[in-house]
């Protein structure tokens, strides 16, 4: 059994808790919300297990470097990260309705990474330029940045949906109050915000090791600008002026396309040098 | 008195809008939108590529607005100069008068106020209040950095709080984006960025600019002895390695090879890996050593092999004359038609007195072959071998100490922000005859359910100290 394989079975067990946090949500029922909790912990240990296995699995290769160098790796990363923070987020707030909006996401990440044909889940040795330190401290703060935006954006959409106009329906009044859903997004841009800045600067400082510019206008770093700047405007929205509920949840859902453009959209832009490639 | 009484109204209008939020949401967000431009338009490519993705009015359209290295562009430089300025600004306005806020010496308290609080907690002992006072100003001391105990009418209360200073951290951030932005122009100012390429063995003085094209001297020489690279077995590149050499006036001082993450840093110059290339060897050098030469006789079907160095004939064997070299041609036009390279020219001298100039392309080894009545057939033996070249990124910064002090204030000042809080607190002792009423309120600049924590934990502690 590779890693590649436990990888793919921690799929379905996000997908399956997924489906079980909204069973939870639409038949008010406790014993599946239970269940969820569980199979989610379930796959954050497989999680865990199957990025070992494939660090260890590269030593193997003679490569030997973190599992952190390419789109599945850090679609893999990404998925851990989102359940890991909204299982902490479950038990503070002992509330399993969230769970119903944010587990879709890690299932959706993890299933992007194992199911298509356009990402190689092989090991592959690192490229010159990507053989840093700083590689490991700058892919994980940018992805837990994007994991806090990925659980803040959840947040927003139950935000909106729930104070529709026209009034809730049967299953948006079991969302926890409004006033609770604005406090949590923005703690979760918080989060986000911060892991984000960290990325970037640890990015730059080492963009400044490799290439001797720490900012260069390459279109990933000037979309990791933008989505910096979404998010600031929407602390200041907040902050200073005072926006509350529907105007925060829309910001932080625009702040999300971002994240997620960033992520992927770059790599469908015309660019003169492609990233990392030297 | 019209004009007196304009001009304080305009600059103070003119100071409201620069203190705005307002100001500062369309500055993030006008920076947003107009980053989008440069990341579908490529920057900096060349003219033809613009006009042929672009067309000819577009083109005219962008070059007039700067599109094509908009984030260096005059319109977009505003931008981030206004938002420096609305930061200052900003921070002038509010800082001056939380600055007194900040450094007070004794805090300001009110027990009324305290006493109004929602976030609260109480609980009732057995007792005379003065007997908790120095338990009860002891355990609050360990938790708070600054505490005060007053005496009331009914008993005592103490005040505690902590955090006081975290009320600067926003402002730690807003600085740390002006040392960005402040490092940022002195490196654009007094750094350069600049690109070299070095053949193996050679020596450089001098780096090319990327902007502008312009040449910028260095104070040392660089040489580079060797660079190799190497591939997995997938084919993907391993590693690329450079030899370098700096030297002083001829001196060698100091020796490195850089790889790609591994720069050398010299004298606040970073050399750094960026890229390699081949080149064809050096037929000159090769010529001034002496070039390899074959004649291969026809009548025989011999070959025979000799070292020629140009105006030095050779002997030729089987009584053959003389063969001198006598220059290396760049290119060579044969019947004026195709160009054959780089040509050597030599005369043969046959034993009977006559003479006839023979071309030896490097690159066409057999083309001799087509003279008509000769002897021998000449060809240059030597493959002259390729070198490698390895390419360098030359650059100075001095603005980079700023910027990194500028990333460690952000993150530092975003920990503030975000997460610590002022918390105040305050332990109301009521004595009610031979009972003591404890009441624990807090209140907190932010994070409510934090202060909530923290004042159901005292009451706790509190009570505990009591029973035991």
């Amino acid at each position: 059994m590779n890693s590649s394989s436990i990888l793919s079975i921690v799929t379905f067990v996000y997908g399956l808790s997924a489906l079980l946090y909204i069973i939870c949500l639409i038949f008010r029922k406790d014993a599946p919300g239970r269940a969820a909790t569980w199979t989610a912990i379930l796959g954050v240990a497989g999680n865990i297990l199957g990025v070992g296995l494939r660090w260890v699995e590269s030593y193997q290769l003679g490569y030997g470097h973190a599992p952190l160098s390419n789109l599945y790796e850090s679609l893999v990363f990404f998925a851990w990260a989102i359940v890991t923070i909204y299982l902490f987020v479950e038990r503070r707030y002992k509330n399993r309705v969230i769970g119903a909006f944010t587990m879709p996401l890690a299932f959706l990440a993890m299933a992007y990474a194992s199911l298509s044909p356009n990402i190689s889940d092989r090991i592959q040795p690192l490229i010159p330029a990507l053989k840093s330190n700083w590689l490991i401290a700058h892919v994980i703060t940018c992805f837990l940045g994007y994991a806090g935006f990925a659980i803040a954006f959840g947040i927003s959409l139950m935000y909106v949906v729930r104070e529709r106009p026209g009034g809730q329906g049967p299953v948006s009044s079991r969302f926890p109050e409004p006033a609770t859903l604005d406090d949590l997004t923005h703690k979760m841009v918080q989060f986000g915000f911060l892991f984000l800045s960290i990325g970037i600067i640890t990015g730059a400082v080492w963009a400044n090791s490799a290439w001797g510019r720490y900012w260069g206008w390459d279109p990933k770093e000037t979309w990791s600008l933008i989505t910096w700047f979404v998010y600031a405007t929407l602390l200041h929205a907040r902050l200073m002026r005072g926006w509350r509920g529907r105007k925060i949840a829309y910001i932080s859902i625009l702040g999300f396309m971002a994240v997620l453009f960033t992520y992927f959209g770059v790599n469908l832009l015309p660019g003169l040098h492609s990233y990392g490639a030297q | 008195m019209k004009t007196e009484g304009d001009a304080p109204r305009a600059s103070s209008r003119f100071w409201r809008l620069l203190i705005s939020i307002r100001l500062t949401v369309f500055l993030l967000l006008s920076l947003a939108a107009t980053s989008i431009i440069g990341t579908l338009v490529p920057q900096n490519a060349s003219p033809q590529d613009y006009v042929r993705a672009y067309g000819e009015f577009l083109y005219r359209l962008f070059y007039v607005l700067d599109v094509f290295d908009m984030y260096h562009s005059w319109w977009f430089q505003t931008l981030l100069v206004l938002l420096t300025a609305n930061i200052v600004a900003c921070s002038i306005d509010r800082l001056s008068s939380l600055w007194e806020t900040v450094f007070v010496k004794t805090p300001g308290f009110r027990l009324s106020a305290f006493r109004k609080l929602k976030d609260r907690e109480s609980f009732s002992v057995q007792g005379s209040a003065d007997a908790l006072e120095a338990r009860y100003a002891a355990a609050a001391a360990r938790r708070f950095t600054y505490t005060r105990t007053e005496k009331t009418g009914e008993g005592f209360c103490i005040f505690a709080e902590k955090g006081r200073w975290t009320r600067l951290g926003v402002y730690i951030v807003h600085f740390s984006v002006v040392f960005l932005l402040m490092g940022g122009l002195i490196g654009s100012i007094f750094g350069f960025d600049g690109f070299v390429n070095i053949p193996e063995g050679e020596t450089v003085q001098a780096v090319r600019l990327r902007s502008g094209g312009g040449e910028q001297p260095l104070e040392f020489a660089i040489r580079c002895d060797d660079f190799q690279v190497s591939f997995y077995e997938t084919g993907a590149p391993k590693e690329y390695r450079s030899s370098l050499v700096i030297l002083e006036e001829g001196e060698e001082v100091l020796q490195k090879d850089i790889i790609v993450n591994d720069p050398l840093r010299y004298r606040g110059i970073n050399i750094f890996q960026s890229s390699y290339g081949k080149i064809p060897g050096d037929l000159k050098a090769t010529l001034e050593k002496g070039i390899s030469l074959s004649f291969t006789s026809r009548a025989s079907g011999m070959v025979y092999r000799e070292t020629a160095l140009v105006g030095k004939p050779v002997a030729l064997p089987e009584g053959g004359g003389t063969f001198t070299v006598k220059e290396l041609l760049p290119s060579y036009r044969f019947m004026g038609q195709q160009d054959l390279g780089e040509t050597l020219v030599g005369s043969l001298a046959s034993p009977d007195g006559g003479t006839t100039e023979v071309k030896l392309p490097i690159r066409f080894s057999r083309f001799d072959k087509m003279r008509k009545d000769a002897r021998f057939v000449i060809a240059v033996d030597e493959v002259v071998e390729e070198r490698y070249y390895t390419g360098l990124q030359v650059t100075s910064d001095p603005g980079v100490p700023l910027v990194y002090a500028g990333f460690v204030l952000m993150i530092l000042g975003c920990i503030v922000t975000f997460f610590m809080s002022h918390q105040r607190l305050c332990i109301d002792v009521v004595g009610r005859g031979r009972k003591t009423m404890v009441t624990v309120s807090g209140a907190a600049n932010k994070n409510r359910a934090g202060i909530q924590a923290t004042v159901r934990q005292m009451s706790r502690r509190l009570n505990a100290l009591d029973r035991g």
